[in-house]
């Protein structure tokens, strides 16, 4: 600790910060622009100027600029003095010349730190008599909007996408006043974290332009905590609702999660939440095959009858809540219960489970994950399954970096200096995986290979690490990588490995956590990043399902069941069609409880329309096993309810006296009885917390203008708020917003600070813990005092003998970040940054078959695809992207018979388009 | 010997080729260094001789070469020696007169001072538009390189050294030097903070010395004549010689070699001719266009560091601007901030935001459209973006240099621009 005095009263600071840190830590209210938190200073906007005294004796100090200095013991400064508060109203007065008078019409007014800083500077004349400098827009991709002429040259942009993300398509251009920040040219912008600027832009240059396009004041906006549904990282986000829409999804801090950055399927991906393929009422297909609207009630006296008429299939949903998937298993009993995943993955996910249990090894957050200084990327391609991951990583490979710095004197938040002292200097990341990824520009080395291929280097990374692990024999051209790796993380402080289960390979991940065991077992620390791929996929592992959805679909082909509740799901994606066909085709019910039009309510007897993520509260369990509370924000339009409610009305219909839950506190206390999930209780205070003078939590900003102007046009009445009887947040303006739990903020603002930078006024110290505790309760921690070895796996994979069969190409899985997860693929902007379905082969392979990079490719039951090529990808295997709507999640386990297609016409990449503007 | 840098351009009528420079003992003070100095010799002793740097801002160049660290383990990298030829001060041309006759000197300056801080490389930064230096930089260098001056084991010793010439894409802020180094690695001309200083983490963060072409100039007399000798050569507090320079008005404009601490009025009168008839004197920038203007009470001081600091500007680079009666010093300040302005990197606020404001006003004040209080708004904005701190480098501080001083001594001419609405000498 240091001890600094900032305008006469002294403060505990810590030893190492600047001063911004040191005085942002203590809630004082200093402006500044180019510092941010996750980025630290480079003394760009020169805005947080205070003065510093030498001494007790020395009054007329020197103008420092804070984010640039170290707070040592004994440092006195004043951010009140009159020539600190001169130069920086005079920061803002320079900015101003050219910045545009258009707060009225710019998305950021109401939440721009631009405004902000310039009333708290006190800059109100100006005194300029020139012309604003102009510039031309570019067309950056369905995402970021751009508008030039805001920029006040902060350089946080380029420092973000360049320097953080890893992107290579924007940048800093020209110099002086004329100082330009986007692409070479016009199009889309290529990073996959790219929706970050929208909240790192201190103004409106870079906006969220699916909200531009349905625009609301962020004091407009009803917000609540969230849980991103994109995937199984469980970002945590704030999504902001008006008229029944979802607005726009914004980051939500969590320092062990997801700090201040989201991806941009999660930013972009919840559009689907207004999707014209929602459900919004209740139907059962008449004789004609045609839907007929009923009212909820009756519904709920359906599935009650529907219920008395012997055993029922449950189909749960690693996309559903954990309430909902509970409520599920409650009603139809545990025999009878299916996780909803498809078989071989969720035998992944048990063992995913299990390796967590059993194991020595570390379960890492993300910041755990960058603080690694040695990973190996074994199978997972996170970037497209888990991409928030993906952004760790590549902070974790800049410790080298860091490290080098600190021995040089250089503060690591010193971030110019940094970089320009280290330069590329990157800890050592290996990548094993099927077809390159994009991160492997950061890799020390890479490994492309089958599933097995990939795995068999794993064991053997293992065996070289410790002879008690079994040993594998290994083709030549795979030892250096091993090698290489084994050297690297054996001499880490911090090893990771990182897998999961979307390489469909079991022997991966046990290799995975062979690993993670033989460097744990060497007296080091070793953390183990396994993933699944949807948001709840731990969650309902955890619940457990005795019955595998083949049995399940078995048991309804057969006839032995003749009724099915399918929950949230769409079983095509989890099952080959075929076999869905067979057991939809015999079902006297298919029951069908969804928020989208997917191909199975196509086939359901009723259709029972569940309320989305946004407008329901419940739980998600993430990669950590991080049971973590998403809250209703808004009420949606239309019929729609929680799905667990609609099951425990059925039950009580039917006179069930076991699922008499009427809350979703009673969901969730009943479900902690669930030995995996005691801890979800304590996951977030129950609907009756009240914060001080017993106030709920507001949804609304006290601006809000909703409640007496949303439906003034209509009726000049003042519509009642409903009374929320589920969680402690009101749906109006009214209660406090201040010192509750840090699982409770739905919104961040404070006096003065407007825009998200207001989030260092929750934190304990900037970019540190939230006051109110963090997030979520860990539920998979274990005190294992093994090293796992007694654990190991001892199995080698069998190998592949990989080459082309007669009859065919085997096929591989790839994913793609926009369009392989489900929900996000119905949002507008996704669906329009997404590429259609891709097949990837050698090129070779595609020119002795006949087909052409960019045309179309068939295979009988599978579908058409837009050929890709790499050459990374082996001989006699064809990689297909899973999960694109129209496309396949599951491969089939022969090899397929590939044929040119002529008739597919690819979808055109966007910048293409975008010419034509 | 008492012009070290120029005498064998003048003896040879020209430029001094590879033959007529080691007839003139050329390179031999390099193989002297290279083979039986030790680098804490040759460091101590162009300490001793008190030679400061000439590229304006007069830092010891001795101290600065023991800042590099010396006991770094082996392999750990590079050390890099640059010599800062980007010479884009306004009204400066000395470096440039070095290099296009005797480039040969520059590189023998170079293989010493390399050999001094054990750099195994070495850059010229050159000012894009110096296309001759470049041409005659390079032949010198293959000259060197054949002789084995250059290259692997030169001089026949273990010491390698590669010399290269990287042409600058030609910013002004190139030649500050930590921009110079962003620029070399090739990345966006702005400077960088220090700490770290180069010394410590230079180009591509290693330890990397820049020193100024003329600096360099004065290091093989310097270790072939003694510390002494190039002390003695100063006529006061400064040592050696100082390429001076004078443009404007003057019958003989030009730059010489002179002792340091020759007095600015014996620079115009005597080595420029003095003024050209009709032409009366005002004010000078005695170091280009980023030091504080003198005025007649000042003319009589040496041309020397402490000496031209204390009477509230700076020597700079010595290459003076003469600003005549026929000036109008509210329009030379102008054009001025203009320079700056248009050579601000864009990195920080207030010399990106600042400069074009300053500039404007003074056109406003120029073209009879000055308001009253602009002077005060003039002086309020310069003394906050000039104060050295405000601002990320000294470049917005230089700029404001003659701004300041002109506000200063040439007040009556500002206010009087704005109480007629009209520039007194328009049309001049």
């Amino acid at each position: 600790m240091a001890i600094i005095t900032v305008d006469g009263q002294t403060f505990d600071v810590q030893e190492g910060h600047n001063l911004l840190q040191a005085c942002l830590t203590h809630k004082l209210d200093l402006p500044y622009f180019c510092w941010h938190p996750a980025m630290g200073s480079v003394g760009a906007c020169r805005q947080c100027a205070v003065i510093q005294y030498q001494d007790e004796d020395d009054e007329r100090g020197r103008l420092v600029m804070a984010c640039m200095t170290l707070a040592v013991d004994g440092t006195r400064i004043s951010i009140e003095a009159g020539q600190a508060k001169e130069f920086r109203a005079s920061v803002i007065e320079w900015l101003m010349e050219n910045h545009p008078h258009d707060c009225p019409v710019c998305e950021e007014g109401g939440e721009c730190h631009l405004q902000d800083m310039t009333v708290m500077t006190g800059h109100t004349t100006r005194r300029y008599r020139g012309q604003k400098r102009t510039f031309r827009n570019q067309y950056l991709g369905p995402f970021i909007g751009h508008e030039m002429n805001r920029c006040i040259t902060c350089f946080r942009c380029v420092r973000y996408y360049h320097d953080y993300a890893g992107g290579d398509d924007l940048q800093a251009f020209g110099s002086r006043t004329r100082m330009f920040f986007g692409r070479e040219s016009d199009g889309v912008l290529e990073n996959e974290f790219a929706g970050n600027l929208v909240e790192v832009c201190p103004t409106g240059v870079f906006t969220d332009k699916p909200f531009s396009q349905t625009y609301t004041r962020k004091w407009d906006l009803q917000s609540a905590p969230s849980i991103c549904p994109g995937c199984a990282v469980g970002c945590n986000t704030l999504p902001g609702a008006r008229y029944g829409l979802l607005k726009r999804v914004h980051n939500r801090y969590h320092s062990d999660v997801n700090g201040y950055f989201l991806c941009d399927r999660g930013r972009f991906g919840s559009h689907f939440v207004n999707a014209d393929a929602r459900i919004r009422r209740a139907g059962v297909r008449a004789e004609d095959g045609v839907f007929e609207e009923i009212a909820i009630e009756d519904a709920s006296v359906r599935l009650s009858e529907v219920l008395g008429q012997g055993d029922v299939i449950g189909i749960g949903s690693p996309r559903a809540s954990l309430e909902a998937n509970f409520a599920l298993k409650s009603l139809v009993g545990e025999d009878n219960f299916v996780a909803g995943v498809a078989d071989n993955e969720n035998r992944l996910n048990e063992l995913m489970v299990s390796i967590y249990r059993e194991s020595g090894a570390h379960i890492p957050t993300l910041t755990d994950v960058e603080a690694a200084d040695a990973v190996l990327v074994l199978g997972e391609d996170v970037l497209n399954t888990a991409p928030r991951v993906a952004l760790a990583l590549r902070q974790s490979v800049r410790n080298l970096s860091l490290e080098m710095a600190t021995n040089a004197g250089i503060p690591e938040w010193q971030d110019a200096g940094v970089r320009g002292h280290a330069q590329d200097a990157l800890n050592p990341l290996f990548i094993a995986s099927i077809a390159p990824t994009r991160i492997d520009d950061i890799a020390a080395d890479t490994l492309h290979g089958t599933p097995d291929v990939l795995a068999e280097a794993g064991f053997a990374i293992a065996h070289q690490i410790d002879s008690a692990f079994v040993a594998v024999e290994l083709f030549n051209d795979v030892n250096n990588f091993v090698d290489a790796a084994v050297k690297a993380l054996s001499e880490a402080k911090r090893p990771l490995i990182v897998s999961g289960t979307g390489c469909g390979s079991a022997a991966l991940m046990q290799a995975a956590a062979n690993i993670a065991w033989a460097l744990k077992g060497r007296g080091g620390e070793a953390a183990l990043l396994l993933t699944g791929q949807e948001a709840n996929s731990t969650g309902v592992t955890l619940l457990g399902a005795d019955l595998d959805l083949g049995s399940a679909l078995r048991k309804l082909s057969t006839g032995d069941v003749k009724n099915v509740i399918v929950l949230e799901n769409d079983l095509y994606r989890r099952a080959p069609a075929a076999s869905v066909d067979a057991a939809l085709d015999k079902a006297d019910n298919v029951i069908v409880l969804d928020v989208l039009e997917t191909p199975t309510i196509e086939r359901a007897t009723m259709v029972l329309p569940a309320a989305a993520y946004a407008e329901s509260t419940g739980t998600f369990v993430n990669y950590e096993g991080r049971a973590q509370r998403f809250y209703q924000v808004f009420e949606a339009d239309g019929a729609t309810r929680p799905a667990w409610r609609y099951l425990t009305d059925a039950a009580k219909l039917a006179g069930r006296n076991d699922l008499r839950w009427d809350h979703v506190d009673e969901v969730v206390r009943a479900c902690a009885g669930t030995d995996n999930l005691k801890g979800i209780q304590d996951v977030a205070p129950t609907a009756d917390y009240r914060g001080r003078a017993n106030l709920r939590i507001p949804r609304e900003t006290h601006r809000a203008s909703g409640r007496t102007a949303m439906h003034a046009h209509l009726n000049v009445h003042e519509p009642k708020t409903t009374v929320d009887e589920e969680t402690p947040f009101s749906y109006s303006m009214e209660g406090l917003n201040g010192d509750q739990p840090g699982s409770l903020i739905p919104y961040v603002w404070s006096p003065g600070w407007n825009s998200n930078q207001s989030i260092f006024k929750f934190q304990q110290e900037v970019a540190g813990s939230l006051q109110g505790g963090e997030v979520g309760v860990r539920l998979l921690d274990v005190s294992a005092n093994g090293t796992g070895l007694q654990n190991r796996f001892r199995d080698p994979p069998e190998t592949d003998s990989g080459s082309t069969t007669a009859d065919g190409m085997r096929l591989l899985p790839l994913y793609s970040i926009f369009g392989s997860d489900e929900l996000s693929g119905f949002s507008p902007p996704i669906i329009e940054r997404s590429s259609g379905p891709q097949l990837v082969l050698n090129p070779g392979e595609a020119h002795q078959l006949g087909l052409t990079v960019g045309g179309g490719v068939k295979s009988p039951g599978l579908g058409s695809f837009e050929v890709c090529v790499s050459s990374e990808m082996p001989r006699g295997y064809a990689g297909i992207v899973l999960g694109m709507r129209g496309s396949i999640n599951v491969l089939p386990q022969d090899a397929v018979e590939l044929m040119p297609d002529p008739s597919l016409k690819p979808k055109r990449p966007l910048d293409v388009i975008a010419r034509g503007h | 010997m008492d012009k070290p840098l120029t005498e064998r351009i003048d003896a040879c009528g020209g430029l001094v080729d590879m033959a007529a420079f080691e007839a003139a003992e050329g390179y031999a003070t390099a193989r002297r260094a290279v083979t039986e100095m030790t680098p804490q010799e040759i460091q101590e002793i162009v300490k001793e001789a008190n030679l400061r740097g000439r590229g304006g801002a007069g830092f010891p160049t001795g101290v600065k070469w023991g800042f590099v660290p010396k006991d770094e383990h082996a392999g750990a990298g590079h050390k890099y020696l640059v010599c800062n030829a980007d010479e884009m001060e306004p009204g400066t041309f000395k470096d440039r007169y070095l290099m296009e006759y005797d480039p040969h000197m520059l590189i023998e300056g170079m293989i010493i001072g390399a050999f001094a801080i054990q750099a195994d490389k070495a850059y010229v930064f050159l000012r894009g538009e110096y296309h001759e230096s470049y041409r005659l930089l390079n032949n010198a260098i293959a000259e060197a390189k054949a002789k084995g001056y250059l290259g692997e084991g030169i001089f026949g010793s273990s010491f390698d050294l590669e010399l290269a010439v990287h042409r600058s894409a030609g910013r002004y802020i190139c030649g500050e030097e930590t921009a110079l180094l962003n620029a070399l690695e090739g990345k966006r001309a702005q400077p960088r903070t220090k700490p770290p200083f180069p010394p410590a983490s230079g180009a591509w963060g290693r330890p990397t010395i820049v020193n100024n072409v003329e600096t360099l100039c004065n290091v093989p007399a310097i270790l072939q004549n003694g510390a002494e000798w190039f002390q003695d050569l100063g006529l006061g507090e400064d040592a050696g010689t100082k390429i001076y320079g004078v443009s404007g008005r003057v019958n003989n404009p030009g730059l010489w070699e002179l002792p340091m601490g020759t007095t600015i009025r014996e620079i115009i009168e005597q080595h420029a001719g003095g003024m050209q008839d009709g032409y009366e004197l005002r004010g000078i920038l005695p170091g280009g266009a980023s030091t504080e203007f003198l005025i007649e009470e000042h003319f009589d001081l040496p041309m020397e560091y402490g000496t031209i600091q204390a009477a509230g500007s700076r020597m700079g680079t010595g290459t003076m601007i003469l600003m005549d009666d026929s000036i109008c010093p509210v329009d030379m300040s102008r054009n001025l901030q203009h320079f700056f302005a248009q050579e601000s990197c864009g990195f920080c606020t207030p010399c990106r935001e600042g400069l074009p404001w300053l500039e404007q006003l003074l056109l406003d004040i120029e073209e009879g459209r000055g308001q009253p209080g602009d002077l005060e708004l003039l002086e309020t904005n310069a003394s906050l973006i000039g104060a050295p701190g405000n601002t990320f480098c000294l470049h917005a501080t230089g700029a404001i240099e003659p701004l300041a001083s002109a506000l200063k001594y040439f007040r009556e001419d500002f206010e009087a621009h704005i109480r007629d609405g009209r520039c007194p000498q328009a049309g001049h």
